[in-house]
């Protein structure tokens, strides 16, 4: 099986937030509720940079730790899934999380947030694949259909990678030899506690 | 943008220009390879970032301010500590208080009175007073539980009774949680009004605590004068409403998720809620302990809010000379009374 990672080559994207927007379309999101977002870093200075970020379905992941009800999952794909139905929407897993990743429909309400919402590495959820009612707590599952995320598959610099992390790795590695710099891959080490060396 | 607007009035001619310059010199360029210009040189680079902040913080297109951090491995220790130290503190303060208190109770046993009552009730505690004590204390029991519950609850309980009912269970307890905490709050405020001055340190104090209250002599026979709080008592006092204080500040951050605070801060709201939470539960079960089984005579003075004048002599003779004082004048007292 393979071991799913998302890369950002961020000397490639263009803030042009097509991922975000093909993710909230795909899965149908809610208002409020961003899966996926384009931070600039240094936004009109030299040098600034953008870099996509959602779950990064860390290794050893913290969100899944620190949860108190254990709503958590890893698939065989190495994707950080989660069920809604045990979700308590205690916030634990946004404290936890260091790419800011869960979500909530709610934001006060003496802290009752509803249920958790994150990327799903278009993996849909617990229930059976590609039905009505996975669909409509977790969105498509892309990956039970064979395909990769679509917000990858919509970068339009292909700055985005969805994938096998050692596809992807080499994909990267190979961008950066024949252009001769990169900035890294971002969140990587925090993620994964490994980082693509050139 | 400025300078696309400026070049503008010949846009087209510009641009066509700079596209085949671009065309003929892309090719050249990805020939040179890592000896041509390297646009990362002066770019963001993420180690340098999270070195100098531990954070890397952007800008985002969308309302939410949140999502503009893009990174915050501090994520990392609040885990660490959540989910490493808490449980060995919450575990070691719960258990090791309870354990004490056994090991206390076998070989002290239960305090009792030294001559045997006089019949005769002094009123100790008044309804005002108990009502604030006893809603206190239904809002603590019921946080404790649900509080040790975001802790302990996966670890013993939900290998019992699955997932599905407890993540049920965990739902309500939640709610109670967020909700009971404003009868807590209430309590802690109204306790204070009530109790702080008799809970000034006195003369007393020092000797009580020297001899530990006469907890620690077996024979009975130290019996230390305090007012009407003793020196363990305020101690007692004091960390409920120094543990309340902490525990309604940093809830009222997590009840009201990034008003006051952001990830960061909200990390160690929960940090400090959870810490002190434990460690307030220890000090509660020892108070409980004191106050029923450990003690004869106490827990009447919660509970019918009257004692024993012999008691209170034992216990608060500089208090009862005080009342006695007070009521003098009539010396009803002694007076016999209908068996009750």
């Amino acid at each position: 099986m393979a071991r799913m990672k998302f890369l950002c080559d961020a000397d490639r994207c263009i803030e042009c937030n097509a991922c975000v927007t093909a993710c909230k379309n795909e899965h149908d999101v809610p208002w409020g509720i961003n899966r996926r977002r384009v931070v600039t870093i240094n936004d009109g200075k030299p040098g600034e940079r953008s870099v996509t970020m959602a779950c990064m379905h860390c290794t050893d992941a913290p969100c899944a730790a620190v949860c108190p009800v254990d709503c958590f999952y890893t698939t065989a794909d190495a994707v950080v899934l989660h069920s809604k139905d045990l979700c308590i929407g205690c916030g634990y897993c946004f404290y936890a999380c260091p790419f800011g990743a869960p979500q909530y429909p709610r934001t006060s309400n003496f802290g009752s947030r509803g249920k958790m919402d994150k990327c799903t590495f278009c993996a849909g959820g617990p229930e059976a694949d590609s039905t009505e009612v996975e669909y409509a707590k977790y969105g498509a599952n892309r990956l039970a259909e064979g395909k990769l995320p679509l917000c990858a598959e919509m970068c339009s610099t292909k700055s985005l990678l969805a994938g096998d992390g050692e596809i992807i790795a080499a994909i990267y590695k190979e961008r950066v030899t024949q252009r001769g710099y990169g900035s890294g891959a971002w969140g990587w080490q925090t993620a994964y506690r490994e980082t693509i060396t050139v | 943008m400025q300078v696309l607007k400026r070049i503008c009035p010949i846009g087209p001619v510009l641009a066509a220009i700079v596209l085949a310059f671009g065309l003929t010199v892309a090719p050249a360029g990805a020939q040179e390879g890592p000896s041509g210009s390297n646009p990362t040189a002066q770019s963001v680079n993420e180690q340098q970032l999270l070195q100098e902040l531990n954070k890397i913080q952007g800008r985002v297109t969308i309302p939410d301010a949140r999502a503009a951090t893009l990174e915050q491995p501090r994520g990392r220790d609040f885990r660490e500590y959540r989910e490493g130290a808490l449980p060995w503190i919450g575990g070691i303060a719960v258990l090791g208080i309870i354990l004490l208190l056994a090991v206390f109770y076998f070989i002290r046993g239960r305090i009792r009175m030294r001559s045997p009552e006089a019949g005769v009730k002094v009123l100790r505690f008044n309804a005002v007073e108990r009502l604030t004590h006893w809603v206190t204390a239904t809002a603590f029991i019921v946080l404790a539980i649900t509080g040790l519950n975001f802790i302990f609850g996966k670890r013993l309980l939900m290998p019992l009774i699955g997932p599905d009912a407890f993540s049920v269970w965990s739902q309500w307890s939640k709610y109670a949680h967020d909700f009971f905490s404003w009868a807590f709050i209430l309590g802690i405020v109204v306790m204070t009004v009530l109790w702080v001055w008799d809970n000034l340190p006195d003369r007393y104090d020092g000797h009580w605590l020297r001899v530990g209250g006469g907890m620690f002599d077996k024979s009975n026979r130290t019996h230390p004068p305090a007012a009407r709080f003793n020196a363990g008592q305020k101690l007692i006092f004091w960390s409920v409403i120094i543990g309340g204080i902490a525990l309604t500040v940093s809830g009222l951050f997590l009840l009201f998720p990034f008003t006051y605070a952001d990830v960061n801060g909200m990390q160690l709201a929960q940090t400090i809620h959870a810490t002190v939470g434990v460690l307030m539960v220890a000090v509660i079960i020892a108070h409980i302990y004191i106050g029923t089984l450990g003690m004869e005579g106490a827990y009447e003075a919660m509970g019918s809010g009257t004692v024993d004048l012999n008691w209170a002599k034992e216990h608060h003779s500089v208090w009862v000379e005080k009342q006695g004082a007070k009521t003098e004048p009539a010396p009803e007292p002694s007076a016999p009374r209908p068996a009750e």
